[in-house]
Order: structure tokens, then sequence, then C-alpha cells
């Protein structure tokens, strides 16, 4: 029987994987592989049929102090919400897979054990993460998936292109995490607790009530923690590292980089939505944030040739699409894609993964005509694809179909029209990326191309079945039975389906695959020609909108300058300033040593020359002749008695 | 006849000043121990004069004088035992080779 309480289980086991793997993996070898699945399946198995309760209108919370704060007590525990449920319900099954997967793809590598190690100690955070029940114990979780993101884009750290692309990926998420920090102590300061159930609490009886508490206070934290968000989920103007983080291995980009650590800032957003909703003039600020996110890598992802680099953006652009979602109060959409998203992207990625296992290309001009060698991977490619694009019945049309329905029913026209623009380039690049990878003829006739084992295509399966079904709890067939169980959350407004959006979702949808299909199936000069009418949207897109340079040119530069100018001043000054106390130290020193030697110890000396003198004089009477001294004890009677006897 | 206490206490100092003498001046251990007795018998017969001059009881001295001369004896032993161990060590009995004291 699987209580409430064993849930802690589920993110302990993975951390057990992690230490026994990092302290015995050099003995472990691959089993260490079996070790990290193992938890992971057992984890998984605890879990679901706790969400499942959940699912069933349960609701689980424990929690224990952990210390005073002054008069305070600091909690930590879990809860089980619809939210955390739902969560954990995807990163447990997904997770799992992604290991499975990984067994296959990372077979050989020479630091096989501690890539197993890492991603445990990444999945018991996500875990963590998912299930607690406080901004604090959220932070620590999320700051140590940062720290598995660093170690795992740079696992291949003697690539040094990998090894900055870990540090970028730190420095760059460390700006929003600063801000997450910030965020969260101010509510604290706020309201008095970081329990999410506590907030959630207050922040319904203020709204009740009508009197909004610190507004001001309120709007900056929720701002702040929107900057943790940014970072994370890798939104506009902090995007720019997850493109790069695709050095890692691919099921890190699988997992990490497209499932479940970026969706932990869409996460944070959820998590503090009660917080959003009273601060109203916050919300504007996310949404324009998402939409910009989500249409700006979908025109970037348009020109890029590396295939994990499109996933890349396409990650970035989905994630501005569930925050848009969250921006425009739909809570349950945004957490839908969420869900959804993570199911396909994870696939995408893996597939991708073993695309570049059998060809070892990243470049998808070098790939064509894959489909026949590989036809396991090409075919679940394709799945996930259709569910990216949102083609029905596929679970990413009805996620897609859901946030664009809140910015359709809220009012918001224009983003709206982008978030269809938006549908539109994302349906195209992914179909030019299936139609340039697994159709029409090799270019390069060096790839040799093979299906890999059955031990990655059996979660690509896996996956593209639940690619094709996680749609279904948020689709009229079940009465939008998601969104409902998301409302049980905080009040958010809802709306009436409509026709006319989920028509325009899949005329985008279809219109961009069909564009696709053209161009890079008959027509491939016409890429050409386009490219050259519009040289400057081409180069734009191409050169990801110059952001890697810009941010090199106004921040990298000039904190470069600078760190050299403080370097020069601590070489110069502060050195100099220690080295100048040394001298005067040893200046001090040699003029104390000559006081010591010849002042000090010339008494000391002096006094034992004078006694050595006086002594040369009064051992004389030393003779040693036992007469001598008979003599002088004679002599001095003699001399007592004539004193003493008054004789003379 | 009687002698007078004078005559008497002169031939002691006498003796005593020849034993005095004799320790101060020797070289040789026995010989100071021989004027060691010297000195030793002059007190005896100082001891002698004495008691018969001024005591009522004469006998008193004498026997003073006898246990000096007992205590002389074992004295005498000891020091020739001394002298014996010195020679075994130093092979010698001349006081100015023995100056294990000087500075």
């Amino acid at each position: 029987m699987v209580t409430s309480d064993q849930i802690i289980l589920v993110p302990l086991l993975p951390f057990i994987a992690f230490a026994v793997n990092l302290l015995a993996g050099r003995w472990l070898k691959h089993r260490a592989a079996w070790l990290s699945v193992a938890a992971s399946t057992i984890a998984c198995f605890i879990a679901i049929p706790v969400c499942w309760a959940v699912f069933q209108g349960n609701h689980f919370a424990n929690q224990g102090t952990w210390l005073m704060l002054g008069q305070t007590p600091l909690k930590f525990g879990y809860v089980m919400d619809p939210l955390s449920s739902s969560l954990l319900f995807m990163v447990t099954i997904v997770g799992t897979l992604i290991q499975i997967y990984a067994m296959g793809y990372m077979h050989g590598d020479p630091r096989y054990s501690r890539f197993f190690a890492y991603v445990s100690l990444f999945m018991s955070a996500m875990l963590t993460l998912s299930i607690s029940d406080n901004y604090l114990l959220f932070f620590m979780s999320w700051e140590i998936m940062g720290l598995c993101s660093y170690l795992l884009i740079g696992f291949y750290f003697e690539k040094d292109s990998a090894a900055k692309a870990g540090f970028k990926a730190f420095l760059t998420t460390r700006v929003g995490d600063v801000g997450f920090l910030i965020g969260f102590l101010t509510l604290f300061s706020a309201i008095g607790t970081l329990n999410f159930s506590e907030m959630n609490a207050l922040m319904a009886n203020a709204h009740h009530a009508g009197a909004p508490l610190h507004a001001g206070l309120l709007s900056l934290a929720a701002l702040l923690i929107f900057c943790g968000t940014i970072g994370k989920s890798a939104q506009f103007p902090l995007h720019v590292w997850l493109p790069d983080a695709m050095e890692g291995p691919t099921p890190v980009s699988a997992l990490i980089h497209a499932a479940t650590m970026v969706a932990a800032g869409v996460f944070l957003v959820a998590r503090s939505f009660s917080l959003f909703m009273i601060v109203p003039n916050v919300l504007p600020v996310v949404t324009v944030i998402g939409t910009i996110t989500a249409f700006m890598a979908a025109f970037i992802a348009l020109t890029q040739t590396d295939i994990k680099r499109i996933l890349a953006y396409s990650t970035i652009s989905q994630l501005g699409y569930m925050v848009t979602a969250l921006g425009l109060s739909g809570l349950g959409a945004g957490t839908f894609h969420l869900i959804t998203h993570a199911f396909f992207k994870a696939l995408l990625f893996m597939a991708a993964g073993s695309v570049i296992h059998g060809t070892h290309v990243q470049d998808i001009r070098e790939m064509g005509g894959l489909f026949k060698k590989m036809p396991h991977t090409a075919t679940t490619f394709i799945i996930a694809s259709l569910a990216l694009a949102g083609i029905p019945p596929l679970s990413g049309f009805w996620s897609k179909d859901e946030i664009l329905l809140s910015a359709f029913a809220s009012g918001h026209k224009i983003v709206f029209m982008i978030l269809l623009l938006t549908a539109f380039m994302t349906a195209f690049y992914m179909f030019r990326l299936i139609f340039l990878t697994f159709f029409g003829q090799p270019r390069n006739l060096k790839v040799h191309a093979h299906e890999s084992p059955a031990v990655m295509t059996a979660p690509l399966w896996a996956l593209a079945f639940g690619s094709i079904v996680i749609g279904f709890p948020g689709s009229p067939f079940m009465h939008h039975w998601f969104q409902k169980f998301m409302a049980h959350m905080v009040h958010h407004p809802e709306y009436e389906p409509s026709a006319f959006v989920m028509a325009c979702s899949v005329a985008a949808a279809v219109c961009g695959i069909s564009l696709a299909g053209v161009i890079y199936l008959k027509k491939i000069r016409w890429a050409q020609k386009t490219a050259e009418t519009f040289s400057f949207l081409y180069r734009l897109s191409l050169n990801k909108c110059y952001f890697d340079e810009l941010y090199s040119r106004c921040i990298v530069k000039p904190f470069q300058s600078l760190g050299r100018f403080l370097f020069g001043f601590d070489a110069r000054i502060v050195d100099g300033a220690v080295n100048g106390t040394g001298h005067a130290t040893l200046f001090i020193s040699a003029v104390k040593g000559w006081i010591d030697k010849y002042i000090v110890d010339g008494l000391v000396n002096f006094t034992g020359t004078l006694t050595h003198f006086l002594n040369s004089i009064v051992k004389r009477l030393q003779t040693g002749f036992v007469q001598n001294y008979l003599l002088i004890v004679f002599i001095g009677i003699l001399v007592f008695l004539v004193w003493e006897l008054k004789i003379i | 006849m009687i002698i007078p206490l004078a005559h008497i206490l002169i031939f002691s100092l006498l003796l005593f000043a020849t034993g005095l003498y004799g320790v101060l001046v020797r070289r040789n251990i026995i010989g100071i121990l021989i004027s060691i007795e010297l000195m030793l018998n002059a007190a005896n017969i100082n001891l002698i004069a004495f008691s018969k001059s001024t005591s009522l009881s004469p006998e008193t001295g004498q026997i003073f004088a006898i246990f000096v001369l007992a205590i002389a004896a074992t004295t005498a032993a000891v020091g020739l035992a001394i002298v014996l161990a010195l020679y075994r060590v130093r092979k010698t009995v001349y006081t100015d080779e023995v100056h294990l004291l000087k500075w």
C-alpha cells in the first residue's frame, strides 16, 4: 500500500543512486546505468499511484519545522496538489525513458558512470522541486539543477566549446537566479511566509477583501521571481545559453534542456500564480516577454542547420508559448503545454540523438534520405513533429490551441496573431528539418547511417505513444478535464472553446508543412531565392538576431576590461601594499635584530664575562692540597681565638 | 715529687705543635696520620693533667683519656683504610699528587 508520505522516496532514490554512482562508479562501470535507471523506475512506480490519487481529487501535504528564524518557523515539506502531481507524473515517466535511452546512447563513453551520477542528481533535484511546498526548498533544488546543467553541458570538457557553453549557461542563468532569490526574499518580507499553500490562502483572502497587502512590494517580488523564469526557461533576453547548451550529450539535451529543467521556470510562474494574479500589472510584462521569445526563437530556427540547434530554438519558442499563456492568466493552458511539450520535445531530441548516433553528423545539409535506413527513428520523429506543429489529434494541438484560445478570448489580438504566425513558422522549420533529414537523396555519401539499438528505439516509441495520447485529458473529448483540474489550484478565467481558433491553428500548421514540403522536396531553388530577396531578414535569422555579438560587445567585453583593470589594480596597488608591508617589516626586523644582537646579547655576555673574570681570581683558593685547607682552618681558628678572646 | 701543672701544659703544647707541624708539612699521608695521633695524645695529656690538679676525683680525666685512645684507634683504622684504598686507585700516598679538588 502506497501512502502519501512515501512520496519523499521519489527524490531520495535517485539521490542514493547519485551518491553510489559518484563514490563507487569506478567499480560499477556499465552497471552504474542500471542503478540509476532502477532508482528512477522505482521512483516512477511510487509516484504514479500518488499522482493518480491526486487526479482523483485528493490532496496530500506534510511538513516539518526545519529551523526557527526568530519567532518564524521555517518549514520544509511536500505538497501534492494538481500542479505538482502533473509535473511529477511527467518528470518521472520522461526521465526514466530518457535514462533508458541514455544507456544505449552513452554506451562506451569513458565517463559513463559519472554521466549517470549527474543525471541521477538532476532527477533528484527536479523531483524535489516538483513536490516542494516552499520557495526555499524550491530554490535549493533549482540551484542543484543549475549545477547539473553546468556539469552536463560541459560533460565533454575536452572540447573547448563545450566547456565554454557550460560556463555561459551557468553565468546566464545566474543572472535570473539572483533575481529569483531576491524576489522570494522580498515576498517573505512582504507576507512573512515562503509556503505556497499559505501564500495562496493569503492571496485569496486579499483578493476577496479587495485590499492588496503591499501592492508595490508584491509587484517587485513577482517581477524578480519572473527573472528566475527568464533565466531558467531561456526567455528573451536571457535565452542565449540554451542553444549553446546543445554541446552536452543528447540525452541531457532531451532531459534537462527540453523536457524538465527549462520547464521549471514555467512551473515557477505557475506555482506563484496566485501572486501574479493579485498584482495584475506584472502579467502584461510576462505576456510580452513570452510572445517576443516565442516569435524570435521560431524566426531564428528557420535558418539554422544544426539539428540540435533547431530543436533548441524550437524549445525556446515553445517555452515562450507557455510563458505567454501564463501571462494571459491561462494557468491550465500553460501547464498543459508544459506537460505535452515535455513528451514530444524529449522525443524529438532523442530521435535527433538517434540520428546523430547513426550518422555521426549534426548538420542537416549533410543528411538526407535517412527514412529508409532509420525507420523507427524517422517515424517517431515525424509523430513528435506533427505534435509540435499542432496537427490534431496529437497532444501538441490541444495544448497549443488552449494557448491560442487564451490569447484570442482575452482580447489580445496582436498576441494572437503573433502566436499564430509563430505556429506557422514552427510547422515550417520542423518540416524543413524532416524533409532535409529523412527524405530526398543522401547528400553526403560518406555518411553511413544505421538504425540505433532497441534500448534507444523502445523509449522513442514509448514517448511517441505518450505524445499522441497525453493531450486527451485536456481535449474536448474528456471535457477539458485537465484545465478544470488545474482550476482547483487558483481561480483564473476560463474560456469557451472556439472553432475559429482551432481552424486557424490547424490552417497555420498545414500551411507551414505544405510550404516546407514544396520548397524542400520540389523547388529547392526557392529557398535560395527567398534568402537573396530578403537578405537582411535571412542574415538576421542566420546570425541568431546578433544577440551573442550584442552581449559580447555590451556586457562581456566591458566586464573583461573591468576585470583587467581590477587585476591591474590588484597587481600594482594591493600587491604593492602587501609587498611594501613586507619590505617595511624586513627593515624593522633588521633594526631589531641589531638591537638584540649588540645591546641585549651584549648585556648578557657582559654579565658572563664579568663572572668569568671574578672567578679566575677567586678560584686560586682551591689549590687541591689538603694541607692548604688545613692551614687555612688553623689560621682561621687562630684569628677567631685572638679576635674572640681579646688576647692581643 | 709533683710536677707543676705549667710544665705539663708546656710539654703537651710542644707535643701538639709538633703534631700540627707534621700535619701541615708532611707529604706522606701515613706521616700525617701519625702527626694526628701526636695531637690527640697531647690533648690526652692535658685531660689527665687538668683532672689531677683540679678535680676531686682524678680518675675522671684518665677514663676520658682511655676513651679518646679507643676512638683514636678507630680513626686510625678508618684513616689507614682510606690510605690503602687511595693507594690502590692512585698508586701514591703523597698528598701533593692527589689534588682532585683543585680549580
